[in-house]
């Protein structure tokens, strides 16, 4: 009866001897490839380390008025770019200018490394079943797998810092893009891509001449989703050593400091809330063609 | 094989399903469509076709859907491989072409009209007829020029900037006919190409297909469902039922001799004074001819019963395409073709 009721599981010394094997051979590789790998995100460091001095360095009149630029030409609405203006002069005068800044470049260059990434992955995915089969439960694992477990090994691997957090931001970042831009793909009208078969087009011709440009709302899609899942890692960010609007907040839960939470909580709501509408309405404008008259 | 054929269909067979090969084999040893698809789960798409295709006329093939045409409009450019046989354009094997001479073959040789149209919907009017030239290599400037041109042809002129979701049916088929005229490629295939149209917008496009096939004598092929656009149209009519072709000729033969009775329900339906021509209907002269101008003998029916009925003793001369006249028509005999 013994066996049913406790289930047969290896025995404590097996276990910790698993566990002490696993860590150890990393901890190995680490020791061998660490500074290698350091080495390899290095240009990665440094590139997120000007962007974010160049943010700081500009007068705050200067960033106001491009963020607003930005956000005009993605959108063309008076009303988005005033309360993109609005939501900034706010997060200043609360104390929040540089915390911002720093949120936004990590945001920017993670947003950039995704896309840089994420698109070609999404287009082998649509190219290759066999690349849709294999690819697909990797990015479920890296959906779903709670962030601090994989901040282990990336910390083991480099340390606390900025290139470490980043690359725990574009785990969870990456897979809507690369799942928007393979589905995108995929749901190009046949007939479409038959035509253009028919008139002889190449495998380039037709991904660059049909099935990107038509894919695109999609993939926009997956580039709004992406920002939207990196700016909810900012706070987990901040554990491991990334500047920004998460450290207060990090502060405020240990501390119990309501006011400081919601304040930076709310700064980083209404970054997000900007980036999404002006993304999104940069996507729907991407297909006005589809709305004009008849179909 | 004569010289004036353009395309030569030759046993071509198309099985779907997981094994053709296997079906092939039954099929060979002589299995019906209806018995391979219940013991092998195989469907017989295409069933031993051989089919001569002329030089610069229009070849009409025939049949309701699921006889297979659009599956054998599209061996012709290989958009689907066959399980068997041979696909001769200009006595090449179009089935041995490598990747690079099959992409030429598309891009240079056969152009394609598609049912829905299958423009690209993020492209202008004038963007989607330059396709076909810029996947040939030619500038954008000269690309452009000679679009414009087609699109002037088919009636577009002023329409070069709007988007394909701006346009009726009937104009954005006239895009895709652009599209397929500019790339100058000998042969057309249309599949389906005026179905999808209303009525009356469907005897335009023909009547502005018919009008450029009139100065560009291109080879086409016409895939339709309706037997009266078959007619109007076809140079010579092939009907397809099952995956098997049953019948061809030309639209004449088809209406007054109809293979069996499956062609007969068709035709019971078709004004035969728009198809008969005088050539089916004249007889020897013996000797006198009639009174009045001749008529020629590849006029048809409905154009001629006037000029019949007000000739002297309802009798009318009869010439060929040389102009010499070659016999006569009565009156009587006009009317019971109507009614056969």
């Amino acid at each position: 009866m013994e066996f049913l009721t406790e289930f047969p599981s290896l025995g404590r010394s097996d276990l910790s001897a698993i566990r002490r094997a696993v860590d150890g051979a990393f901890r190995e590789f680490t020791r061998t490839w660490g500074e290698t790998i350091e080495a390899f995100f290095n240009p990665l460091l440094r590139f997120l380390v000007w962007f974010e001095d160049v943010l700081l360095a500009t007068p705050w009149p200067l960033i106001i008025i491009i963020l607003c630029a930005l956000a005009w030409a993605g959108s063309r609405s008076w009303k988005i770019t005033l309360g993109t203006a609005i939501c900034f002069v706010v997060i200043g005068i609360f104390g929040m200018w540089e915390d911002t800044m720093s949120t936004l470049a990590i945001i920017s260059v993670a947003t950039l490394l995704c896309i840089v990434v994420g698109i070609p992955v999404g287009v082998l995915m649509a190219r290759y079943d066999r690349a849709q089969s294999i690819i697909t439960p990797i990015l479920d694992v890296m959906q779903t797998i709670p962030s601090f477990v994989y901040l282990i090994p990336v910390v083991m691997l480099l340390g606390i810092g900025k290139v470490p957090g980043l690359l725990a931001v574009c785990i969870y970042a990456l897979p809507p893009i690369v799942r928007l831009t393979n589905l995108g793909i995929r749901l190009v009208d046949k007939q479409v891509m038959e035509a253009a078969e028919a008139f002889g087009a190449s495998y380039k011709e037709k991904l660059f001449g049909v099935q990107i440009p038509l894919a695109l709302p999609n993939i926009f899609a997956g580039v709004n989703q992406t920002i939207m899942m990196a700016l909810s890692m900012v706070v987990i960010a901040s554990m491991i050593g990334v500047q920004g609007l998460g450290v207060p907040v990090l502060r405020a839960i240990s501390n119990q400091y309501l006011a400081l939470g919601l304040m930076n909580g709310l700064a980083i709501v209404a970054l997000a809330i900007i980036f999404d509408r002006v993304s999104q309405t940069y996507g729907k404008r991407l297909q006005a063609y589809r709305e004009s008259g008849h179909d | 094989m004569t010289d004036d054929i353009k395309i030569s269909i030759r046993n071509l067979y198309k099985i779907f399903g997981n094994n053709p090969a296997k079906a092939m084999e039954k099929v060979r040893e002589g299995m019906s469509k209806d018995d391979l698809l219940d013991q092998t789960g195989h469907v017989l798409g295409l069933n031993d076709i051989s089919l001569d295709m002329r030089d610069r006329k229009i070849q009409v093939v025939m049949g309701l859907s699921g006889s297979g045409k659009s599956t054998l409009i599209r061996h012709l450019n290989r958009l689907i491989d066959p399980t068997a046989g041979e696909v001769i354009v200009d006595g090449e094997d179009v089935l041995a072409m490598d990747d690079t001479r099959l992409r030429d073959l598309r891009r240079f040789k056969m152009s394609m009209v598609f049912q829905k149209f299958a423009l690209l919907p993020h492209r202008t009017v004038v963007e989607n007829a330059v396709y076909g030239l810029l996947i040939q290599g030619i500038k954008e400037d000269e690309a452009s020029k000679r679009a414009r041109h087609w699109l002037d042809r088919v009636g577009l002129t002023g329409y070069e900037d709007y988007y394909p979701g701006q346009l009726s049916g009937g104009m954005q088929q006239r895009v895709g006919l652009a599209r397929a005229l500019a790339t100058d490629a000998d042969i057309l295939l249309m599949d389906e190409a005026f179905s999808a149209l209303d009525p009356l917008i469907r005897m335009d496009m023909q009547g502005i297909l018919l009008e450029l096939q009139e100065e560009l004598h291109k080879t086409i092929v016409f895939i339709t469902h309706d037997l009266d656009e078959a007619l109007r149209l076809g140079d010579n009519i092939a009907i397809l039922r099952d995956g098997a072709l049953i019948q061809t000729g030309d639209g004449q033969d088809i209406v007054l001799h109809p293979a069996d009775d499956y062609i007969a329900d068709f035709t019971r339906e078709i004004n035969r004074a728009k198809v008969v021509r005088l050539r089916a209907l004249q007889k020897p002269l013996n000797g006198a001819v009639p009174a009045g101008d001749p008529l020629a003998d590849s006029m048809v029916l409905e154009d001629a019963l006037e000029a019949i009925a007000g000739a002297e003793g309802h009798i009318v001369p009869v010439k060929d395409a040389s102009g010499k006249v070659t016999g006569q028509v009565h009156l009587a005999d006009a009317v019971a073709a109507m009614h056969a």
